[in-house]
């Protein structure tokens, strides 16, 4: 970061002296960097889904401009029930993802509890598996036919629809992206200032009481940042209600009607506008909800809240319930995990037979995709993180025109199919050549990474926002008015005091970044380039080759989780750094 | 990281040195991994001096991605079953003229020209269209195997079927018309509509189809012989059958124009046709019907020879014009009438199936003659077979405009709604007969 805004900073000192002074109207490095962002934004997310986009205001039959399209939307009955549907799965993915996640935070953050970094860490998983791979796994556990029902089926006599319709979305939705509200929540609790809860138990209140008027209150930054990004994530995803064979949502009309064999229906990029347009207002409404609140503690450090010992019966409860909820989220990797090493499996409650063939076949085609996995989603994280801070930092610590913009452009990323963005940066790169080479920017890598980057950015923005929010501004007061410039207290102060957000950032970014598939199956020009998720597609097209699928998954969700261990381990440290200082 | 970062430089590297030399040549295809791998694997030995990039997309991916990277192509070649993916490239002008030799290969596979009349694009295998099941699934709920289009409507097979959607995949598309053109459009739909009654999912890829029987997850698949074959050979309990009514169509290959590899692209589509890259279709991860009669020679025991068994595809002959002329309007027909509207058209399949069931003895007039009216809601079709073919209606599926003074009438939201309207309320109705049957 302070790299970032170093070097512009440098040079409009020098400019700034010889110009004259109305070229340059008082800017500062964080304007520059203001600037450099929204260039970016825009030329990286807004021309290029322009490109693809403006199809909806035009009338097909002339081409003329027109808004004709949006009345035929609302006029259909059928993407009228869409939209319910795609707005109802969205509210019970998130009571259900809160359902998953708030034990989970509450128990490892609250208590002295065994293996808090495990539980963090395996709560993590869910989010590094392709939707589709997820979607395969579940099918096998809890699908009609699948080991659940089969038995309960021999036993009971009955089945229960887990995965019917929009259950089965719900379900597999809240699975996959509880982690949000999960990590967020988390890095919430642990930021909490111990003085609050102590004057509150002082003045008498404890327990549940003491957690709804006191710990959740000051937790909301996180719980709003991660309920917004399940909701809009949600509303957006497209890989779930497919596999499903789900086609009655928005996502999934958008994409059937785009994709489909030379069909030039405008109505997929109209719906592409209302994804957009209705993700932009939810996170809006999350801003409103936050406005007027002032959530920052002025201490920090003390590890967050008071631990403390359960007693034996709470402990078998708490013990209990992790490990129900952790057998639940982990179900589409134990299916993954048995089928990777399975021979058959096919209307049976586990494989035929086991084997280690599938490694060994996967393992022959798929050092690239590994190699350039991690290649992208690092380039991606890394940018998100940088890029994520600076628009914290501009949106909720400066005054620069046009700041709220800023976020809104980056988070619209979430709204964008990545279909949409993957055809719109062919249309906008292909007609620009790579420097120094003949070949079209539109199949160079790096473009790649660029779009997993502005796909998973708003992610890391999140995070860092939340983190933002958490530090009290009286900090960087106190260090200026001790002397310290701007870039010196951010350096100094602020930043340090974001670390956990700014990980947590980087690693859900880089965990969703290494599986994502949307964007990159329409940009990979080159089998040489194609990252993993693209490899596990590749395996599962085939009926012989679902078990290597499974294992290179296998391999996916290892590398990202030892990543994720690897990041929380840091986490952990820094905190006892901290609190090192701290006496007690 | 950085070392990765080197890597990846240098791999860039080389690949960018490999595109100035000759002998790259880039395949985009839909085909599997299984099927390209080998093929790729043979093909390399036979011409050391080119080098196979296999770009693996869905069809219509593939057709878009061809389309996007027109202004500067970087393709040699498209490589797909589907003959409707071809057509458009082709009405796009995406295909390149390139002269093809070969030997004995034959003009047709079964009722189906084998080549693109126009030269731009050329068959290099057959492949038909039939029914696949799950032998443990049908044992565990005591059906007998479908073989026939009319057995998929019966009642015993309510909710256990699963078929893609045309307009998502385009070897459905075929089957789709090949029952529209042997049945006739009337009969067609009726039939479709029916069958679709029984349906437990519409999946959203081809192979979502016998992914979906192999794990068991339904019984019975409408899928391309392949899909069958490669999935038994790879040791599922499933098998599969042709029925009479099916058309034998050929996977297809074309250079695309502009190609930065003439040479190297024609040499590939050459081997495909020789004796030996022939026989790699025999592979049992591949299992795709070969169009050298000779190659059957070499086929295992039981494998169809379409050239021997007239019966394999005979029936229907297939019109590609008319097939093309109503590409798009077939598949928005099929996705409103059925795709978007399945757990309607289920629950009043199913409701007229226990009616039937209910009166399948009883001899009660009034409760036959609603049976039957609720069956005539379900057939009833929103368009007839002229107006399918149409080119100012069907115009509206496809929204081409020459010039920007062209108008195309209607918009294909406003007829969609009009047909959603109409099945909505027939389904619902038909539903409500039944039931009303059923309580007599």
């Amino acid at each position: 970061m302070s790299q970032n805004t170093s070097p512009p900073a440098a040079t409009r000192a020098g400019l700034a002296d010889r110009l004259p002074r109305w070229l340059v109207p008082n800017l500062t490095g964080v304007h520059l960097v203001a600037v450099f962002i929204a260039l970016l934004l825009i030329g990286l997310l807004l021309v290029p889904v322009a490109q693809v986009m403006i199809v909806a205001f035009q009338d097909p039959a002339t081409g003329a401009a027109t808004l004709q399209n949006f009345v035929d939307f609302f006029r259909t009955s059928l993407f009228r029930e869409s939209f319910w549907n795609s707005f109802y799965v969205s509210a019970m993915s998130v009571v259900v993802a809160t359902v998953i996640a708030l034990p989970l935070a509450y128990i490892t953050t609250r208590f002295h509890f065994s293996g808090s970094i495990l539980i963090q860490s395996l709560g993590f998983i869910p989010l590094i598996m392709p939707p589709f791979v997820g979607a395969v796994a579940m099918q096998l556990i809890f699908g009609r036919n699948g080991t659940v029902n089969l038995l309960l089926r021999d036993w009971f006599g009955f089945d229960i629809p887990f995965m019917e319709g929009l259950n089965g979305v719900i379900l597999v939705q809240s699975i996959h992206y509880f982690p949000f509200i999960l990590i967020n929540l988390s890095a919430s609790l642990r930021n909490i200032d111990r003085s609050m809860e102590e004057a509150a138990q002082n003045l008498g209140s404890h327990g549940l009481r003491l957690f709804r008027r006191i710990v959740f209150p000051l937790a909301m930054p996180g719980y709003i940042a991660g309920a917004a990004l399940v909701f809009i994530k949600v509303f957006d995803d497209l890989g779930t209600p497919l596999l499903l064979n789900v086609n009655n949502m928005l996502a999934p009309q958008a994409f059937l009607r785009i994709s489909s064999i030379g069909i030039s229906d405008p109505m997929g990029y109209v719906i592409s506008v209302i994804l957009v347009v209705f993700s932009v207002l939810s996170l809006w409404a999350s801003f409103l909800f936050m406005r007027g609140k002032d959530y920052a503690t002025v201490q920090k450090g003390g590890g967050g809240m008071a631990k403390r010992t359960l007693k034996p019966a709470e402990k078998a409860l708490a013990y209990a319930t992790v490990i129900f909820i952790l057998l639940l989220v982990l179900s589409p990797h134990i299916g993954l995990l048995l089928l990777s090493f399975g021979t058959i499996w096919s209307f049976a409650p586990l494989p035929d037979g086991y084997t280690f063939q599938n490694y060994v076949t996967m393992w022959e085609g798929s050092k690239t995709f590994i190699m350039n996995t991690v290649l992208y989603a690092g380039i991606a994280a890394t940018l998100d993180v940088i890029i994520g801070t600076a628009i914290a930092y501009i949106v909720l610590r400066t005054q620069i025109f046009g700041r709220k913009g800023l976020d809104y452009l980056a988070t619209a990323a979430l709204a964008v199919p990545g279909v949409v963005l993957g055809i719109g940066y062919l249309r906008t790169f292909h007609a620009i050549d790579v420097p120094f080479t003949d070949k079209p920017m539109a199949s160079w890598w790096v473009i790649i990474a660029l779009a997993l980057m502005i796909r998973r950015l708003p992610y890391a923005l999140r995070a860092c926002t939340a983190a933002l929010q958490q530090v009290s501004h009286a900090l960087e007061e106190a260090a200026e008015s001790l002397g310290a410039t701007k870039r010196r207290s951010i350096q100094k102060i602020v930043i340090p005091l974001m670390t956990g957000g700014i990980l947590a950032g980087f690693v859900t970014s880089f965990a969703t970044a290494a599986v994502e598939l949307s964007a990159t199956i329409m940009l990979v020009s080159s089998n040489n380039d194609a990252p993993l998720a693209y490899g596990i597609y590749l395996f599962m097209q085939t009926p012989s080759g679902r078990g290597a699928g499974a294992a290179l998954g296998i391999v996916a969700v290892i590398v990202v989780a030892i990543g994720t261990i690897a990041s929380q381990i840091i986490i952990e440290r820094d905190k006892k750094l901290k609190s090192s200082g701290d006496a007690h | 990281m950085k070392t990765l970062l080197y890597t990846s430089i240098a791999a860039t590297a080389l690949s960018a040195g490999g595109a100035l030399a000759d002998g790259k040549v880039t395949v985009i295809t839909s085909f599997p991994d299984s099927m390209t791998g080998p093929i790729e694997a043979a093909f390399e030995a036979a011409h050391p001096e080119y080098d196979l990039e296999v770009l693996n997309k869905k069809t219509s991916a593939g057709v878009k991605y061809i389309q996007e990277i027109a202004g500067d192509n970087t393709a040699d070649i498209f490589w797909a079953s589907a003959p409707d993916a071809f057509e458009v490239l082709k009405s796009d002008g995406l295909l390149a003229d390139v002269t093809i030799k070969s030997e004995g290969i034959p003009e047709r596979i079964g009722a189906y020209p084998l080549n693109d009349p126009d030269g731009k694009y050329y068959g290099f295998a057959g492949a038909g269209y039939g029914i696949m099941w799950n032998e443990r699934y049908l044992k565990a709920n005591g059906l007998e195997p479908a073989t026939e289009w009319d057995d998929l409507a019966k009642a015993e097979y309510h909710g256990h079927v699963g078929m893609s959607a045309p307009s998502r995949s385009g070897t459905t598309h075929l089957t789709v018309e090949t029952l529209l053109q042997g049945e006739g459009w009337d009969e067609g739909w009726a039939k479709w509509k029916r069958i679709a009654g029984n349906f437990s999912t519409v999946t959203e890829r081809s192979f979502g189809v016998p992914d979906g029987v192999n794990t068991g997850n339904f019984g019975l698949g409408i899928v391309i012989d392949f899909f069958g074959f490669s999935s038994k050979a790879s040791g599922f309990p499933v098998d599969f059958a042709y029925p009479t009514v099916t058309a034998l169509v050929p996977a297809n290959v074309a250079v695309v124009n502009n190609t930065p590899n003439e040479a190297g692209a024609v040499a590939f589509i050459e081997y495909l046709l020789t004796p030996e890259g022939q026989t790699v279709l025999l592979d049992p991860a591949i299992m795709r019907l070969p169009i050298n009669p000779a190659t059957y020679a070499n086929a295992p025991e039981g494998f169809p020879n379409p050239f021997e068994d007239s019966t394999i595809g005979a029936t229907v002959e297939f019109d590609v014009a008319k097939s093309g002329a109503r590409y798009n309007l077939v598949n928005s027909m099929f996705d409103v009438m059925i795709t978007y509207r399945l757990d309607d058209l289920r629950a009043a399949v199913g409701a007229i199936q226990a009616a039937e069931a209910a009166h399948a003895d009883s001899g009660n007039e009034e409760a036959k003659a609603l049976i039957a009216e609720a069956w005539a809601l379900i057939d009833a079709n929103p368009i007839d077979e002229a107006k399918s073919l149409d080119p100012e209606f069907a115009g509206i599926f496809t929204k081409k405009r020459k010039k920007a003074t062209d108008e195309v009438g209607a918009r294909q939201a406003e007829v969609e709604q009009e047909w959603d309207a109409m099945v909505v309320a027939n389904y619902a109705k038909a539903k409500e007969l039944a039931d009303k049957a059923a309580g007599m």
